[in-house]
């Protein structure tokens, strides 16, 4: 990760945070804005989980990778801690790798 | 224990504030092994969490420069989690200090969990204890946690035989599945995957992910329509 990479992220993540608490009183949100400011982190996660799981450079696969996050998911299921739940997916993961 | 620290810990929104820090702390262990195994530096992490102090931003950006992703891809996803920082931020308008400086540093205490526990409470005072309790008590174990998971995954060795990759989507998935309970964010998050598993093959890396935010806005356009 570059400096500057993380220099944007810092500077980012404060600008939403600050931007709230001085526009606020003079700005309010619509429905819709609150809405869509609220659907936006599922809808990102969900996307963020398939990419992530999926995509082998560009196209859609199945791996050992795939496998840790489906038994990861049976453990989030199972309502196993998160720390419980990565364990889980990094282990499976790893086991199929070592076959 | 001292008088005044039982009188202090009475109080079961002292109490919830605090633990739920400590509670946090673990998954900031996990976002130091994490970093480090996926090439961030120690100390670039450690600075993401005092900086940054959002955790689903945090592992996104590292997520996406984990696996190849462009720098402006991985700040496009980490913003996008980000923004709902700025819903909260207006909400918590009520407790935020007049003065100039602790406005600056209350602002950064601004996330999930102690917006939440602030909004739980019945009266002001309690209101603004929650929330300044609870975004501390995150703030110092989030980044105890970062600092000591940074130390211990400097020593795992090679990330990808111990599956390390894994972690990311998985730990997504946990942060997910709370948001599923609600009709208008579970179908969000399906439109959200469905333009992701679409656009993998058809576009450049880190696009997919910007492009799952389709599901924010269509899931508002039907709320909208519905009502």
């Amino acid at each position: 990760m570059t400096w500057w990479l993380l220099a944007g992220l810092a500077a980012g993540c404060y600008f939403f945070k600050i931007g709230g608490v001085l526009t606020a009183g003079k700005l309010r949100l619509s429905g819709p804005g609150q809405s869509f400011l609220a659907y936006l982190t599922p809808a990102v996660l969900s996307g963020l989980i398939i990419v992530q799981t999926f995509d082998g450079g560009g196209r859609l696969t199945i791996s050992a990778l795939t496998a840790g996050v489906a038994t990861g998911a049976v453990a989030t299921w199972m309502k196993a801690p998160l720390p419980v739940v990565l364990l889980v997916a990094s282990a499976t993961t790893a086991l199929i790798r070592l076959l | 224990m001292g008088e005044r620290l039982k009188a202090f810990w009475s109080r079961q929104h002292r109490r919830d504030g605090f633990l739920l820090g400590l509670a946090v702390g673990t998954f900031g262990v996990t976002f130091g092994v994490l970093s480090v195994s996926a090439g961030v530096s120690g100390l670039q992490a450690v600075m993401m969490s005092l900086l940054m102090f959002t955790g689903a931003s945090q592992f996104a950006a590292v997520g996406v420069v984990s696996t190849g992703g462009d720098p402006m891809s991985a700040l496009g996803a980490a913003l996008l989690l980000a923004a709902r920082n700025g819903a909260y931020a207006l909400s918590m308008s009520q407790v935020m200090p007049s003065g100039r400086g602790s406005r600056l540093i209350a602002a950064q205490l601004i996330i999930d969990e102690s917006t939440a526990m602030a909004e739980a409470q019945d009266n002001l005072g309690e209101v603004r204890e929650a929330f300044w309790i609870t975004g501390l008590s995150v703030f110092f174990f989030w980044n105890l946690g970062t600092l000591i998971g940074v130390l211990v995954g400097g020593v795992v060795g090679d990330p990808f035989a111990w599956g390390l990759d894994a972690a990311f989507p998985a730990g997504f998935l946990a942060l997910l599945v709370p948001h599923l309970k609600d009709r208008n964010k579970r179908r969000a998050a399906v439109i959200g995957a469905v333009a992701a598993v679409v656009t993998v093959p058809l576009l450049p890396a880190g696009f997919p992910v910007l492009l799952a935010a389709l599901g924010a806005v269509i899931a508002t356009r039907v709320k909208g329509r519905n009502g």
